[in-house]
C-alpha cells in the first residue's frame, strides 16, 4: 500500500457525547462511537450522529457544532489536523461533545450543511492551484459532473475515483525525491528558460502550506502534560506557501522547509532580517539565493532531531513536535516526499508545530 | 505602462506595505474624506512573535451607513423576527416599541473593512463585518440592502465563489470574505494598459488605490480620479 492510500484510509475513532444541556431524556442517550476519517469534515458525520440523539434533543432546529474540552471545533479544518493538534497526546476513543443547538457563530463560521463544506474544500483547492500554477483555471473551468465526483471522491474516501478526476486538474506531483518540481512548472519553466535569463529572474516554486504553530512557554517532558488547546487565539494559523528558488535540483528536508516557512522563530534576529524574509518571498527581485535566507542545503544530511539546530533563536525556540497526517515525521526527510505523499485531497499540507517559546523572548 | 513580463499583477509583502502607506496618505488628502481614514494595524498580541514581520493589515473602521428611515423600518422588523439573531444571552431584549420609537442614531450600520495580504493569490484581500449600534455583528440578509444593487445581485447569484464567511487570518473570528482569485488578472490588466504608469515602483504606489476603486464599488465607495494620479503629477 503505498503512502497516498495509507493516508487516506486513517481514522480516528471518536466517541461523541451529547451536550448535557440538550439532553431531554431519562436516561441519557449513551455516547456514540464513529469513525472519522482523517481526510474528512466533521460536518460530514451529522447524517450518522443526528439519528441517535435526535430523539433527545429539545424542540428546535439543528445547528450542529462539536467541542473539545469546551473549545468549539472549527469545522473546516481536516478532523485528522484537529486530532493531531489538539490531543497532544492521542487520545483514543477522541471524546467529542456534539451540540444541535446554540451554534457560537461569533466563534465559528455558519455550517449549513454540506454544501458550505464542499465549498470550503473548493475554495481551497482554487487557493492550491493558484499556488502552483499562478491561476485557478483548472478548477474553475471543472465541468460540475466532474466537481461533484472530486467531492464525492472525498467524502466517501474513494482514492480511485479521486485520482481520476483530480488527474484532470493538471495541479501534478512533485516529480521526485530530490526535485522541487510539479509537472506543470517543469514544462513552463523548460519553456520559459531562455527569457528567464534574458529577464535575468529565477523563477520559484511554490507549494501550498498551511501551518498550525503552537507556541507555548512552559516545557513539558511528557507529550501527557501538554497544556491544553482552551482558545483558538494561542494557535497561529499561517497560510504561507513554500516557495524555493528553482536554480537546480536541491534536496530540501522538512526541517529546512520549517525554517523557511517560520523565518521569525529560525532565521538569526539582526537588523537586516526582514530584508531575509522578503527575500525568501518575493519572486521577482530576487537575484541569487543567499546563503542567509534559511534555504540551505550544506546540512542537509545533518541529523535534524527534534529540536531544530536554529542558530541564534536556539535559546528562545525549540520545537516540541511537527505533525503532518498524525505522523511524526523524522525531521530530515525529504520535504518533496511529505509533499507528494501526506498532502491532503484539496492538495495543501497541513503542519502541526508545537513550538516552546522561552519567557525572555521578550526582553 | 508596465511590462507585463515584470509585472503580473501580484505584489510581494513588503510592496503591499508601501501599497498600504500610498492608500493612507492619498485617502486622507482626497477630497471624498468625510469618511474614516486607512491606517496600517498589526495583529494582536498573542502572535507577538510575528511582529518584527511585515504582517498586518490596512484598516478603515466604524464606516458609518445612513439608510432611508423607510428602509430602516422594515429591516428592523425583519431582524427582529429572526431567531438567534441575537448572539448573546446577556443581551436585554429589545422590544419593538423601542426599535420604531427610536431616532436616526439607531438605525446606523458600521462597516469595518480590512485589506489583508494574501501569501497564496500575492493579491490584497477584502475582510470586512458589518454591526449595529449596539455592536451587534449584522448577517448578510441584514445589511445587504445598505449595498448598490448590482451587489445584492451578485451576493446572490454567486453566493460561493464571490463572498464567503471565513476566518480572519489575524483576528481568529468569522468575517466575510470577498474571493480574490481573479484579482492579479485584472491588476495586470489595468497597469500594463496605463500608458503612466512606466515603472513597477509607480504599479505599487498606486497598487491599492487602484485595487480599492474597483473594490470599493461593492459597498458604493469610489475613489476620486485626484487619488490615482501619478506621484509626478501630484
Amino acid at each position: 500500500m503505498d503512502a497516498q492510500q495509507l493516508v487516506w484510509k486513517g481514522a480516528i475513532p471518536l466517541q461523541i457525547h451529547l451536550h448535557e444541556s440538550e439532553v431531554t431524556t431519562l436516561p441519557p442517550p449513551p455516547p456514540l462511537l464513529v469513525l472519522a476519517p482523517r481526510i474528512g469534515y466533521l460536518p460530514l458525520l451529522v447524517p450518522q450522529i443526528r439519528p441517535h440523539f435526535s430523539s433527545a434533543l429539545p424542540p428546535g432546529v439543528d445547528t450542529v457544532w462539536f467541542e473539545y474540552k469546551s473549545l468549539p471545533l472549527k469545522w473546516y479544518i481536516p478532523t485528522g489536523v484537529l486530532f493531531d493538534l489538539l490531543c497532544a497526546e492521542p487520545e483514543r476513543p477522541w471524546n467529542l461533545t456534539v451540540h444541535f443547538r446554540g451554534y457560537p457563530g461569533n466563534i465559528l463560521i455558519p455550517c449549513e450543511g454540506e454544501d458550505c463544506v464542499k465549498w470550503s474544500f473548493i475554495n481551497s483547492l482554487k487557493e492550491a492551484a493558484y499556488i502552483i500554477n499562478g491561476n485557478c483555471k483548472n478548477v474553475m473551468n471543472m465541468s460540475q459532473p466532474d466537481q461533484l465526483e472530486l467531492w464525492r471522491s472525498v467524502s466517501n474516501g474513494d482514492l480511485e475515483a479521486y485520482r481520476q478526476v483530480s488527474s484532470k486538474l493538471k495541479l501534478g506531483m512533485i516529480e521526485d525525491e530530490y526535485s522541487i518540481n510539479t509537472n506543470s512548472i517543469t514544462l513552463k519553466s523548460q519553456a520559459r528558460s531562455a527569457e528567464t535569463d534574458v529577464a535575468g529572474q529565477v523563477r520559484t516554486v511554490r507549494i501550498p502550506v498551511r501551518l498550525y504553530v503552537w507556541t507555548i512557554n512552559e516545557d513539558f517532558e511528557d507529550l501527557e502534560d501538554a497544556p491544553q488547546i482552551d482558545s483558538w487565539d494561542k494557535i497561529s494559523y499561517l497560510n504561507r506557501p513554500f516557495e524555493i528558488l528553482k536554480e537546480d535540483n536541491k534536496c530540501f528536508t522538512l526541517s529546512e522547509a520549517i525554517k523557511t516557512l517560520l523565518p521569525e522563530l529560525f532565521s538569526p534576529r539582526n537588523p537586516g532580517m526582514e530584508e531575509e524574509r522578503s527575500k525568501v518571498v518575493t519572486e521577482n527581485e530576487s537575484t541569487a539565493p543567499s546563503e542567509d535566507t534559511g534555504v540551505r542545503t550544506e546540512d542537509q544530511g545533518g541529523r535534524a532531531s527534534a529540536s531544530l539546530d536554529s542558530q541564534s533563536l536556539a535559546n528562545l525556540a525549540e520545537i516540541k513536535f511537527v505533525r503532518i497526517q498524525g505522523i511524526e515525521p523524522r525531521l530530515d526527510i525529504p520535504f518533496s516526499w511529505v509533499a507528494n505523499n501526506l498532502m491532503f485531497p484539496e492538495y495543501f499540507i497541513h503542519v502541526c508545530v508545537c513550538v516552546r517559546v522561552a519567557q525572555e523572548n521578550s526582553q | 505602462m508596465v511590462d507585463s513580463d515584470c509585472f503580473d499583477g501580484t505584489i510581494s509583502p513588503g510592496e503591499f506595505r508601501t501599497a498600504a502607506s500610498a492608500l493612507a496618505e492619498r485617502w486622507k488628502k482626497s477630497a471624498s474624506s468625510g469618511l474614516p481614514p486607512w491606517s496600517w494595524a498589526s495583529p494582536p498580541r498573542q502572535h507577538s512573535w510575528l511582529l518584527d514581520q511585515v504582517d498586518g493589515y490596512v484598516a478603515m473602521e466604524k464606516l458609518r451607513f445612513c439608510r432611508s428611515s423607510k428602509v430602516d423600518d422594515n429591516t428592523c422588523c425583519n431582524a427582529m423576527e429572526e431567531p438567534g439573531c441575537a448572539d448573546d444571552d446577556d443581551e436585554p431584549v429589545v422590544d419593538d416599541a423601542t426599535l420604531v420609537e427610536s431616532g436616526d442614531q439607531e438605525m446606523h450600520h458600521y462597516y469595518d473593512l480590512h485589506i489583508v495580504y494574501s501569501s497564496s493569490y500575492r493579491v490584497p484581500v477584502l475582510y470586512f463585518r458589518v454591526y449595529g449600534s449596539d455592536g451587534q455583528p449584522l448577517s448578510l440578509a441584514e445589511f445587504e440592502r445598505d449595498l448598490p444593487v448590482g451587489s445584492a445581485d451578485e451576493f446572490l447569484k454567486s453566493k460561493w465563489t464571490f463572498i464567503t464567511q471565513e476566518e480572519h487570518p489575524f483576528l481568529n473570528r468569522p468575517w466575510y470574505k470577498l474571493h480574490p482569485c481573479g484579482t492579479s488578472e485584472w491588476l495586470r490588466l489595468l497597469f500594463c494598459s496605463d500608458a503612466s504608469v512606466l515603472t513597477r515602483e509607480a504599479a505599487v504606489e498606486l497598487y491599492l488605490v487602484s485595487w480599492f476603486s474597483f473594490v470599493g464599488q461593492v459597498f458604493g465607495l469610489g475613489v476620486t480620479s485626484d487619488m490615482m494620479k501619478n506621484r509626478k503629477q501630484l
